[in-house]
């Protein structure tokens, strides 16, 4: 069965399509990127799988649960679909161990204790275990989206929602931050990553999907669709990133 | 008549009963003001159309009255529109309650709107209820916020109660009225007034500027 499922979502803002009737399945273990000019819809696309958008028509389902299924069970997708995101989004009065152990905590309801010593552990897998004392504004744009991940991780979750992680960060910022999504994609964790990487796409990515005016355009092996793209389109959009 | 300071020592002890009633009044009503501003703003901020609505009448009403005939209104016609008596001191704690709501309102709906929609989004993106989002993060972040503004409106609201002289309230101000009243000693006692009224509002200044200092702003 497919971790997230589109079945014909729309989604409107007024009388703009942002998404027009996607059907989109993507299984356990997929590492789907999502590419596509700016407007075409691949960051509302990955918005409607945790809710943050609600669609206007069509079916969602996640983990077997519709994302039109009421707030409860959209705290339930949500558990299961961690998100990251392009500005990080970090809580400013909480030190890094506490911005990862507040999900757990708070969400989850473990412990104190259990919940710093997993967000320990997850600080220590993004490489940070040493800064867990540190507010975020002490922290690098990298550092800061490594706790974020961690952050994202420590409630468990069996998808990872990437919305162009690395955009907001210097070059010499990005490796850091890709090299966790590797190690994670490695691990076998199902992700969609929305980005402009190609060189991660193709080193990771299991499937590119590129997306144009609300559709998926392109989808197909990242390897194949990079090297030689399908389309005009495509190929205009390669030019240019 | 000659300026003669000495005659404010004799009145002395009648000012500051004034200045405890005009203490008890700014602290009870704030404490209300608050509570009811609190509220008001998060309907504003988060509330549905009806209560995003009553909030927002209630607060133009407040705003666009001046406080003297909002404690008129309490106070004369009040009980003749409901035949509801209220003793002055009511009255007027009520006027500060109703008027420091509305103006604490706007401060809290403020606060809460600038933190950052992508904060709110984290909260919820780890499938925390929207509730719990407002209580452990955008609230503590929001409510750093609030200290300078509210500051400003304690200040505020402290220096309306002397206008609650119209209903005979014997806050600061009507004591001293009712002491020249009685010795025509206009520059003594209007100075000692003032300065009564400048170490209330420095010593409220210095209290919220130095929990300001303890918060950082973030």
């Amino acid at each position: 069965m497919s971790i997230i499922e589109f079945k014909n979502t729309s989604k409107h803002f007024g009388p703009l399509k942002v998404l027009d009737g996607v059907d989109l399945s993507i299984e356990t273990g997929e590492v789907v990127v999502l590419v596509g000019p700016s407007g075409s819809g691949k960051s509302t696309l990955l918005r409607c799988i945790n809710g943050l958008e609600t669609i206007t028509s069509g079916d969602l389902v996640v983990d077997g649960l519709s994302v039109t299924g009421g707030k409860r069970q959209l705290r339930e997708i949500r558990q299961e679909a961690g998100m990251v995101f392009q500005q990080f989004n970090l809580f400013p009065q909480l030190t890094a161990l506490e911005n990862v152990a507040f999900g757990p905590s708070k969400v989850r309801g473990l412990s104190r204790e259990k919940a710093r010593e997993a967000a320990l552990d997850l600080l220590e897998k993004v490489g940070l275990r040493e800064k867990a004392d540190h507010y975020p504004a002490e922290l690098s744009g990298g550092q800061q989206q490594r706790v974020a991940i961690a952050r994202a991780l420590a409630v468990k979750p069996k998808v990872m929602l990437f919305d162009e992680p690395t955009s907001a960060l210097d070059p010499e910022l990005k490796q850091e931050v890709l090299n966790v999504m590797r190690a994670l994609a490695e691990e076998g964790m199902t992700m969609v990553v929305v980005t402009h990487e190609m060189g991660f796409a193709k080193q990771v990515g299991t499937r590119l999907i590129f997306m144009e005016h609300g559709h998926i355009a392109v989808d197909g092996d990242p390897r194949e669709v990079i090297d030689s793209p399908p389309n005009d389109r495509m190929k205009d959009f390669l030019q240019h990133v | 008549m000659e300026t003669d300071w000495s005659v404010i020592v004799e009145f002395i002890p009648q000012l500051l009963e004034g200045a405890k009633t005009t203490i008890y009044i700014t602290m009870v009503g704030l404490i209300g003001g608050l509570v009811l501003g609190t509220l008001a703003g998060l309907m504003r901020a988060y509330g549905g159309r009806i209560l995003n609505a009553v909030a927002f009448t209630y607060v133009e009403i407040i705003r666009g009255t001046p406080i003297v005939v909002q404690v008129m209104f309490l106070y004369f016609a009040l009980p003749v529109l409901a035949d509801l008596r209220i003793d002055p001191m009511s009255a007027a704690i009520l006027a500060i309650v109703v008027n420091a709501g509305a103006y604490i309102a706007e401060i809290v709906r403020g606060a809460f709107l600038s933190i950052s929609k992508g904060l709110t989004e984290a909260g919820l993106a780890i499938g925390l209820p929207h509730w719990k989002v407002l209580v452990y993060i955008v609230g503590p972040l929001a409510f750093r916020r609030l200290i300078p503004p509210l500051g400003n409106q304690f200040i505020v609201s402290l220096k309306d109660t002397s206008l609650f002289i119209v209903i005979g309230v014997g806050e600061l101000t009507r004591t001293g009225q009712e002491i020249m009243a009685s010795n025509f000693r206009a520059v003594e006692i209007w100075t000692a007034v003032a300065i009564i009224y400048l170490i209330m509002t420095g010593t409220l200044s210095l209290i919220l500027r130095t929990i300001e200092k303890r918060m950082r702003i973030l």
